[in-house]
């Protein structure tokens, strides 16, 4: 064989900053970060404190509120465990829930694709009904809006919630403090690969289940237990994402460890097959809490005796400050960094 | 889960660890071929467990790395047009091209779609007789003998509509390359494991002897890393060269026989450019002339098209193992899994990107 000359090999030049939105900006990894700081906030960003949790927290006449909007764009809309109509009220009532705030009540806009059976729209607005019934809250207010066939996959729905924080609760990714305890509600990454699975009809043997599920009454059993610092849902961009999110915020080293990550083995398995990191897959009924250290077991008991938190789980602790850091220590004795996913979570080639 | 827990027991991971330490008495320069590997020691911690003797090397075999520029950029093009259904495995769609990469495509409104396999293309092809279908066929022997299937059928069904873009690479040829290199560092492999199931490791045993070098064929588990090292370790310390099986539950030495049929029916083999090694003789599979009516490029007639590069990315030492991704310049600061310079950045198997996701700033006790 000829000797090669590797000398003067050179690469593609750089991707240069997208023209257009691409899916990547909605995965709720680095590039939604992105989108979120370079544009919304330096000309959206003006009257709340930028304190990018789940839902921001306005003060009025001396009493706290919750305040929070979220859209939700899923498909298909009707999965194994839940549908569109189910995620968009518990998606909001857990934002309003993640910063200590009793959720009083939501809004909802329906943008609709022309063609839309009323058959499927009727089941997801039973499906809301349900869903508002368990957690507590009333709809107040609604729009609706119809677009051409084309305009729209099927159904969009755009769920805005308003919750009252009592006082002394304070929580916030901001509030991570070292000796804090990490605490995750339950088995990670059940609905990321539940709609991935409808999605794709990848036909596992196993049926998965979506976890979707409001989580208002699992935090106000957590609150009654213990100090809590942080309260997060891991939902896009997955278990990674929030606590690297976290971890920026409250200028900590988060320290987790692999083997006490609580996953359903078909979960585990479908990662595996697709090669993807089940830290960075979406849950829409878990939460991961930072707790007082002195506290932790109590809140753990209450969790466990709550609905939705039977299988929650310590799964780290806060471990120092001044240095903004996710690391993991592995089943198998190794460190490794956790970090955001950077786009769309993608299958390995082989 | 079965097949998996035993073989990431941390007794035994740190009994074999024991072991390289104790029969490592000089410094050796190993390289794991194929990226599934460097991101499962990177993903379990594992490489920095080894004595500091050992130092590990990444290789080439990130399919998505390696695939020519201008095969991307021909993919963009074909993709971009508004007859076309552009199918490939998800890893691509991020991959610069000289100018913009597959998703800019479908945000710009190309039909772009993920596979999770090419026989998905060829049912998008039977329900979307108005339109093209093509799959972007790229890989090692691993994905080779699905995306000859695809061929066939498509062949079977007289499905018109389908074609492929081919850039298929072998690990041997690559193997050779690097071994031949005046600046070759690696004394030791250990060969993917996968791509062996496949192909067999019966063109092992010439390389090892005639360029002196221990192979050892080796799965992706922890404990099958850690065996594959050992292996290696005692051939370099004793001074020997052979091709060694260490993977015996998926490897057999002739390999999957009906796999290669499939893959010989299809495709022939030919002359590959390799991104970041440049062409590399007989080191790739391409469609025979009795398929040329599936392939993309002559259906499409993209043949002119101009590639562009840049002089920032040392991709090519990175693929050889002449160089780590935490030695490059830009790694981290300029290249970042959202800003890639080059392939090893963007892909889930490439060697900056395991870096960058596992190792950047830990610091071990």
């Amino acid at each position: 064989m000829n000797e090669f000359d590797f000398e003067g090999y050179t690469c593609p030049v750089p991707i240069r900053p997208t023209e257009t939105v691409i899916l990547g900006h909605g995965s709720g990894g680095t590039l939604s970060r992105d989108l979120l700081r370079r544009l919304f906030l330096p000309d959206l960003g003006t009257a709340a404190p930028r304190s990018l949790d789940d839902s921001a927290v306005v003060e009025m006449n001396g009493a706290r509120f919750a305040l929070t909007t979220d859209s939700h764009v899923v498909s298909p809309l009707f999965f194994p465990g839940g549908d569109i109509g189910r995620l968009a009220i518990c998606g909001t009532v857990n934002d309003l829930a993640m910063v200590g705030a009793r959720p009083i009540a939501l809004t909802c806009g329906f943008v609709l694709e022309e063609g839309l059976p009323f058959e499927t729209l009727q089941r997801v607005v039973a499906s809301m009904q349900d869903a508002a019934k368990e957690a507590g809250v009333y709809i107040a207010a609604g729009d609706t809006k119809v677009v051409q066939k084309g305009g729209a996959d099927k159904l969009f729905i755009n769920t805005s919630g308003m919750g009252a924080i009592a006082d002394g609760v304070n929580i916030s990714g901001a509030n991570a403090k070292e000796g804090d305890v990490v605490i995750a509600s339950g088995t990670i990454g059940d609905h990321g690969i539940a709609v991935l699975s409808a999605r794709e009809d990848l036909g596992f043997e196993t049926a998965l289940e979506s976890d979707v599920a409001p989580l208002n009454h699992l935090i106000e059993a957590m609150l009654a237990a213990g100090e809590i610092h942080v309260l997060r849902d891991p939902t896009r961009g997955g278990l990674a994402t929030s606590l690297v999110e976290i971890s920026e915020q409250s200028n900590v080293t988060i320290e987790i460890e692999e083997e006490k990550l609580p996953y359903k083995p078909a979960v585990k398995a479908a990662c595996e097959m697709l090669g993807f990191d089940p830290l960075f897959v979406a849950n829409e009924g878990k939460l991961v809490a930072f707790v007082k250290g002195d506290d932790a077991e109590m809140v753990l008991s209450a969790m466990k005796r709550a609905k939705y938190g039977e299988d929650a789980a310590i799964i780290g602790r806060v471990i120092g400050t001044g240095k903004s850091q996710v690391r993991l220590k592995t089943a198998i004795g190794g460190t490794r960094l956790v970090d955001m996913l950077p786009g769309e979570m993608l299958p390995r080639i082989c | 889960m079965k097949y998996l827990d035993e073989y990431r027991n941390p007794e035994k991971v740190k009994a074999l660890l024991r072991e390289i330490a104790s029969i490592t008495t000089q410094n050796w320069v190993i390289m794991e071929i194929c990226g599934g590997q460097t991101h499962a020691f990177l993903h379990h911690g594992l490489d920095a467990m080894l004595p500091p003797q050992i130092e590990l090397v990444h290789g080439p075999g990130c399919p998505v790395c390696v695939t020519p520029l201008e095969q991307i950029d021909k993919a963009i093009a074909i993709a971009s047009r508004p007859d076309v259904i552009f199918t490939s495995y998800g890893d691509m769609l991020r991959v610069p091209g000289s100018t913009q990469d597959l998703f800019s495509v479908r945000a710009k409104g190309g039909d772009v779609r993920v596979v999770y396999s090419p026989l998905d293309a060829v049912g998008l092809a039977e329900a979307n007789p108005d339109k093209e279908v093509v799959f972007f066929a790229i890989g090692f022997e691993t994905t080779a003998p699905a995306n000859a299937m695809a061929v066939l059928q498509a062949k079977n069904k007289n499905i018109k509509n389908f074609s492929v873009i081919t850039s298929h690479v072998r690990v041997p040829p690559a193997m050779e390359a690097i071994l031949g290199s005046k600046s070759n560092r690696v004394q030791a492999f250990l060969a993917a494991g996968h791509v062996c199931a496949v192909m067999g490791f019966h063109e092992y045993p010439s390389i090892a002897e005639k360029y002196h070098v221990p192979i050892v064929v080796t799965g992706f588990e922890p404990i099958d890393l850690l065996n594959g090292m050992v292996s290696a370790i005692k051939q370099l310390e004793a001074g020997e060269s052979i091709a060694e099986n260490q993977y015996q539950r998926a490897v057999k030495f002739g390999g999957n026989e009906s796999a290669q049929n499939t893959i010989r029916s299809v495709f022939q083999s030919v002359d590959r450019k390799w991104r970041g090694i440049g062409v590399i003789p007989q080191s790739g599979w391409g469609l025979s002339p009795d398929f040329a009516d599936f392939d993309a490029e002559i259906k499409f007639d993209v043949g002119d098209i101009l590639t562009q590069e840049s002089p920032l990315c040392i991709a090519g030492e990175i693929l050889q193992g002449l160089k780590k991704p935490t030695g490059c310049p830009a790694f981290g600061k300029e290249c970042t899994p959202q800003t890639p310079l080059g392939a090893p950045m963007v892909s889930a198997e490439g060697a900056c990107a395991a870096y960058y996701k596992y190792h950047r700033e830990v610091t071990h006790e």
